[in-house]
C-alpha cells in the first residue's frame, strides 16, 4: 500500500491536544517498511508521545543514520525537518545540530547495525558528551535492508533465517549506555505501547542524553524460532522492572497506586515520572546497581525492560561548554565579529 | 684562513640552527628571528621538525633579507651546529665561504671541519657547567648564551634582545634577569675571544613597515572568528592542530560575553575525523557556521560525509593544512599534495570549491570568506593551507576587516516569506544560478520542512530513484559550480616587463619563492608572465592565460602535478602546453629551485631555436 499517498482528510472530532493539534498533525508519510514491522509500532509510539506532550511538531529535529530504522523519521512528524545522514554517524550530525540550536528537541533514530556495528564509536562518544537528545535504537538484531545478516546485538547462539548460528558475543547497548554516562537509560519492546509511550515522553522531557533501546522484531528476517529478537521470544523473556506514568509539569500529580509500589521521580523541567515498581529490589538512581541488575538477569536469559536509570539533575553538553542561552545559529556579525578595533590590537601585539 | 673567500653581506643571509628536539631551543631561536624583525630587517623563519617530542634532530632556519625575499632560499651561510647527531651533514650544507658556529668544549679533529668555511668555536658546555649547577638550567641557558654570542658576531643590537626577553617572560618576571645575564655571558665571551662582527651581519633598516609576525594557522583561525564560525569540531593531527588551538585561544579572548562569561562558540575535540565532519555538517544544516581543521589523512577519512554535504547541499568549511603524503608520509613536512583528493573528494561525481591562500593575510581573508561562500553555495569549502604556511611564522601585511561588512548567509527562506506563500522547493533552481533556497529547522509550524538525505530526490526533496529528476539535480549542481567561478577569489596576473610567449602558474605557499625566482629568471634573460591561482573552480581568465602563451609552467609542491591535471581536466587544455615544475621532498620550495628548473628549460629552448634559425 506504500505507493498510495496518505489521505489528508480526517474525522472532524479527532481529539486535540493543548496546542490544538490532532494526532494527524504528528504523522508523516506512509511507511514503506514491511507489514507488521516492529519499527512502525515505535513510529506510532513517537507520534503518540509527541501528541500527548503537545510539542510543536516543527520544533523537533529528526536525525537518523542509514537502515530500516533510519528510514522511519519520514513516517512521523511530517512538519519537522529530518536528516537521513550517513550509516552509523547520526550521533555526530545530531551533536552538531544540537550545538547550532539548543532550543529544538533532538530525536535521534538509529538501528542496531547503525549504532552497535558501524557506529559504535559515535554512539559511545555522543553519550559520554551528554548531548541533550532522545537516542532511540530500533533493535532487531539483523540487517534488514541487506536481507538478514546478523548485527552486533544478535545474541550468541541465535539462529538466522538462513540457518546460520551467531558465534560472536552480542553488544548490550543498554549496559554500554549506563557505563558511558547516559543520564536516562531505558529499554522497551515495540510490542508494548503502554510501556514505550511514557518512556519516550519522559525521555523528551529529560534534559540530557536519554537512550532508549527498543527491541523491535524484524518480521522478514528475524522472527523465526531460534531467534532471540522475535515477538514470541521477547514476550516470553521480558522482565519488566517498572511501568511508567509520565506527568508533565502542567498536570496535577495523581498517584493512584498502592504505597510502596510507586516511586515518583521529578525531572529538572518539573515533569514527574510515576513508576509502578515491578521489581522491588530495583534501584533507579544507582548506575552500578542498574548494571548489576541488568547483567544478573541477562545471565538468566531475561530481557530487562523499563526505565533503568535516571539522573535527576543532568548536565548537558551546552552546560559543559558554557555556551550562551540564545541559539548559536541566531547570532549575527554584531555578536560574533570583533571588528577592526580588536584587529588593530592583535596586529600591534605581533610586531 | 678558509680556502674560499668568506661571505660578506649585510642584511642578506641564511642562518640555520641545528638542535635536538625538546632542548628548549625553539623559543630562543624564535627570539633571534624576532630580533632581526625588530631591527627593521625582513625575516622568514622556518621550523623543520620531526614527528617526535624529544631527542630527534630539529632545525630552525632564519632567512634575513632586506630586499624582502621571504621564501626559502636554499643553502646555509651560518650554521649554528648544536646537534652532534647531525653535525657532519650540517657542515656539508654550508655554502662555500660560509660560517660554522659550534660548541668547542670538546676538541674535534680537523677532519670534522671543512677548509672553505670559517669555524667559530665557543665552549658553551664548559661555560654552562661553570655558571650553573642545575642540569636543566645548563641546557636552557645554553640556548640563550649562543644567542648572546650571535648578537656580537652578527652585530645585533643587544637592547632589542633584552627587550624581547622582557616581553617573553612578562608575568614570570623572576626569569627575566637570569636570561639577560645568560645573554651577556655569551655576548661578552664573543667580544673578548672572537673577531666580531663576521662578514655577514645586520644593520638597522626600515624595511619591515607595519608588517606583523604570525603563523598561518593562527591567522586562519582568527579569520574563522571574524567570519562568524560558532562551531568547531576537530581531531588532533599535525600540522592542523595549532589551527584549532588558535581558534580556542582567539575565542577565549574575543567571543566570551563579558557579562555572563558565556561562550558564543562551541568547540568539540571529536573522537575522530568522521565525527568532526559529522558535527560540522549537523551544525551547518542547522544554520550555524561550522568548520573542521585537518590534514590529508583526515580528508581521506571524511570522504563519505563530504559527498553527503555536496549532494545534500550543506554548508561546511574544511581547513586542510597539507603535509607530505601518501599514508602517514612525512607528517611534519610540507607539500601541496591534497589538491586532487579535495577537488573531487568522495564517491560519485563530485566537485568542490578550493581556496589557495599564499600566506597568513590571505589565510585570514579566505578563511572569513569561506564561511560566506559555504552559505552562499550551500556546499563544502576547502581552505588549502600547508605546513609551511600554517606552522611557520611569516612576516605578513597586517590583517584588516571592513566594519561595514555583513555576513552573506545565502538563500535562506524565512518564516515570514513562507507565511506569505512564497514557493519553497528545497532543490528548486528559482534564480537560474543553480542555488536553491533552504530553510533552517524549526522555522515554521506547517511550511518549509523537508527531509535531508544522501539519496536522490526531486526538486521538492522527495525521495526518487527516477533517472530524469536525478539528472536534473546533477545538472543543477554543475550550474551551481559554474556560479562559484565568479564568487571565489580571482587569479592574480603579473605580466613580464617585456612581451613573453611563456607563462607560469603557481599557487599557495609557492608564492614568496616564485616572487623571488622571477628576478633570477629575468637575470638569465627570460621574460615570464605570472598567474597565481587562488581558487578552484578556475575563473575563465585561467583558460585565456594558457591560450595566450606558447606554453605555461605549472609550479607545485607535489609529485603528480595535481593542479596541472586539474587545469587540463577542467579547462580542456592540451597537456603539452603545461610544463610541470615539481618540488616534493617535504621542504618548502625555494627560489633557487624554481629559477634553475624554469631557467634551464628556457635556456634549452633558446639553444634549440638558435640552432633552427642558424
Amino acid at each position: 500500500m506504500t505507493y498510495l499517498a496518505k489521505p489528508k482528510f480526517h474525522h472532524p472530532e479527532l481529539p486535540k491536544n493543548a496546542l490544538g493539534y490532532t494526532h494527524r498533525d504528528y504523522e508523516g508519510s506512509v511507511s514503506t517498511l514491511c507489514a507488521g514491522c516492529g519499527h512502525d509500532s515505535i513510529t506510532a509510539a513517537i507520534i503518540q508521545a509527541c501528541f500527548e506532550l503537545s510539542i510543536e511538531p516543527h520544533r523537533v529535529a529528526k536525525i537518523s543514520g542509514i537502515g530500516c530504522s533510519s528510514k522511519t523519521p519520514t513516517y512521523f512528524l511530517g512538519n519537522s525537518h529530518g536528516f537521513n545522514s550517513v550509516h552509523g554517524r547520526m550521533p555526530s550530525v545530531l551533536t552538531g545540530a544540537n550545538l547550532a540550536n539548543r532550543d529544538l528537541i533532538y530525536l535521534g533514530v538509529s538501528g542496531d547495525g547503525d549504532s552497535a556495528s558501524i557506529g559504535l564509536g559515535q554512539f559511545a562518544h555522543c553519550l559520554r558528551r551528554g548531548v541533550n537528545m532522545v537516542y532511540i535504537v530500533e533493535n532487531n538484531g539483523v540487517y534488514g535492508l541487506t536481507k538478514g545478516q546478523f548485527s552486533a546485538t544478535a545474541d550468541r547462539g541465535s539462529k538466522s533465517k538462513r540457518g546460520f548460528i551467531n558465534t560472536d558475543n552480542s553488544i548490550d547497548l543498554v549496559a554500554m549506555a549506563l557505563q558511558l554516562g547516559a543520564s536516562f537509560v531505558a529499554r522497551s519492546f515495540s510490542g508494548d505501547k503502554h510501556q514505550l509511550v511514557p518512556i519516550i515522553k519522559a525521555a523528551i522531557a529529560h534534559k540530557g542524553a536519554a537512550f532508549i533501546d527498543v527491541i523491535s522484531p524484524c518480521v522478514a528476517f528475524n522472527n523465526h524460532a531460534g531467534s532471540t529478537k522475535s515477538f514470541d521470544f521477547v514476550r516470553e523473556h521480558n522482565e519488566a522492572v517498572n511501568r511508567l506514568d509520565f506527568i508533565s509539569s502542567r498536570m496535577p500529580i495523581e498517584v493512584k497506586y498502592e504505597p510502596g509500589t510507586v516511586e515518583v521521580v521529578e525531572q529538572h523541567d518539573g515533569s514527574k515520572l510515576a513508576l509502578r515498581k515491578l521489581a522491588a529490589d530495583y534501584e533507579l538512581h544507582d548506575r552500578t546497581a542498574a548494571l548489576g541488575f541488568l547483567q544478573h538477569h541477562a545471565a538468566k536469559g531475561q530481557i530487562v525492560t523499563g526505565l533503568l536509570y535516571v539522573e535527576q539533575e543532568p548536565e548537558d553538553l551546552h552546560a559543559h561548554l558554557r555556551t550562551v542561552d540564545s541559539p548559536l545559529n541566531a547570532l549575527d556579525e554584531k555578536e560574533l565579529c570583533p571588528g577592526q578595533a580588536a584587529l588593530d590590537k592583535f596586529n600591534a601585539s605581533l610586531r | 684562513m678558509p680556502t674560499a673567500t668568506p661571505i660578506s653581506r649585510v642584511n642578506d643571509f641564511v642562518i640555520r640552527f641545528a638542535n635536538v628536539n625538546g632542548s628548549g631551543s625553539a623559543s630562543a631561536n624564535e627570539m633571534f628571528a624576532r630580533a632581526v624583525m625588530r631591527m627593521g630587517v625582513p625575516v622568514a623563519p622556518r621550523n623543520i621538525f620531526p614527528s617526535n617530542i624529544q631527542g630527534l634532530p630539529t632545525w630552525y632556519e632564519v632567512r634575513v633579507s632586506e630586499a624582502g625575499h621571504l621564501g626559502a632560499r636554499g643553502g646555509t651561510d651560518l650554521m649554528v651546529a648544536m646537534n652532534p647527531q647531525t653535525f657532519d651533514r650540517d657542515i656539508a650544507g654550508i655554502e662555500p665561504g660560509g660560517y660554522l658556529f659550534y660548541d668547542s668544549t670538546k676538541p674535534l679533529p680537523p677532519s670534522k671541519f671543512r677548509d672553505d668555511i670559517t669555524v667559530i668555536g665557543v665552549p658553551l658546555t664548559a661555560i654552562c657547567n661553570r655558571e650553573y649547577s642545575d642540569p636543566r638550567q645548563r641546557q636552557l641557558f645554553k640556548n640563550i648564551i649562543y644567542i648572546g654570542a650571535l648578537t656580537a658576531l652578527l652585530d645585533i643590537d643587544v637592547k632589542v634582545v633584552e627587550q624581547l626577553i622582557g616581553e617573553q617572560y612578562k608575568g614570570k618576571d623572576k626569569l627575566i634577569e637570569p636570561n639577560i645575564k645568560a645573554l651577556h655571558i655569551g655576548r661578552d665571551y664573543a667580544i673578548l675571544n672572537l673577531q666580531c662582527p663576521l662578514g655577514i651581519k645586520l644593520k638597522r633598516a626600515n624595511a619591515v613597515g607595519d608588517r606583523i609576525f604570525i603563523e598561518g594557522n593562527s591567522a586562519a583561525a582568527l579569520g574563522a572568528v571574524y567570519g562568524g564560525a560558532t562551531v568547531c569540531a576537530w581531531y588532533p593531527i599535525t600540522p592542523s592542530s595549532s589551527l584549532a588551538d588558535a581558534f580556542t585561544r582567539h575565542c577565549a579572548k574575543l567571543r566570551v560575553d563579558p557579562g555572563t562569561k558565556q561562550a558564543k562558540y562551541a568547540i568539540i575535540q571529536a573522537e575522530d575525523e568522521l565525527a568532526s565532519i559529522g558535527i560540522v555538517i549537523g551544525a551547518g544544516w542547522n544554520g550555524a557556521r561550522a568548520f573542521t581543521a585537518t590534514s590529508g589523512p583526515g580528508i581521506s577519512l571524511m570522504q563519505e560525509f563530504i559527498g553527503l554535504a555536496y549532494f545534500a547541499e550543506i554548508p561546511a568549511v574544511l581547513f586542510d593544512v597539507q603535509r607530505a603524503g601518501p599514508s602517514t608520509g612525512m607528517p611534519t613536512r610540507t607539500q601541496q599534495c591534497d589538491v586532487m583528493s579535495c577537488a573531487y573528494a568522495s564517491h560519485g561525481d563530485t566537485k568542490h570549491v578550493l581556496l589557495f591562500p599564499e600566506g597568513p593575510a590571505e589565510a585570514f581573508d579566505f578563511s572569513a570568506q569561506a564561511f560566506d561562500l559555504a552559505d552562499r553555495l550551500q556546499t563544502p569549502i576547502f581552505v588549502m593551507l600547508d605546513l609551511d604556511i600554517g606552522m611557520n611564522h611569516h612576516l605578513s601585511k597586517p590583517l584588516t576587516w571592513d566594519d561595514k561588512r555583513k555576513y552573506d548567509r545565502g538563500k535562506v527562506m524565512t518564516a515570514a516569506e513562507l507565511e506569505a506563500g512564497k514557493e519553497f522547493g528545497r532543490y528548486l533552481d528559482v534564480d537560474g544560478d543553480g542555488i536553491p533556497y533552504r530553510t533552517y529547522p524549526g522555522t515554521h509550524p506547517t511550511k518549509g520542512a523537508f527531509f535531508t538525505r544522501g539519496t536522490s530526490r526531486d526538486r521538492y526533496a522527495r525521495y526518487t530513484e527516477e533517472g530524469a529528476p536525478y539528472v536534473d539535480n546533477m545538472q543543477r549542481l554543475i550550474r551551481k559550480f559554474d556560479t562559484a567561478k565568479d564568487l571565489v577569489p580571482r587569479p592574480l596576473l603579473a605580466t613580464a616587463g617585456k612581451a613573453s610567449k611563456y607563462g607560469v602558474i603557481y599557487y599557495g605557499s609557492t608564492s614568496p619563492a616564485m616572487d623571488e625566482a622571477i628576478h633570477m629568471i629575468e637575470a638569465r634573460g627570460h621574460a615570464l608572465d605570472r598567474m597565481r591561482i587562488r581558487a578552484f573552480p578556475f575563473h575563465s581568465s585561467v583558460n585565456s592565460f594558457v591560450a595566450d602563451h606558447d606554453f605555461v609552467f605549472v609550479v607545485e609542491q607535489n609529485r603528480d602535478a595535481q593542479l596541472r591535471s586539474l587545469i587540463v581536466n577542467e579547462c580542456g587544455i592540451d597537456p603539452v602546453r603545461l610544463v610541470p615544475i615539481l618540488h616534493y621532498d617535504g621542504t618548502p620550495i625555494t627560489a633557487r629551485f624554481i629559477a634553475k628548473a624554469v631557467g634551464d628549460h628556457l635556456d634549452k629552448l633558446t639553444v634549440k631555436q638558435t640552432k633552427v634559425t642558424s
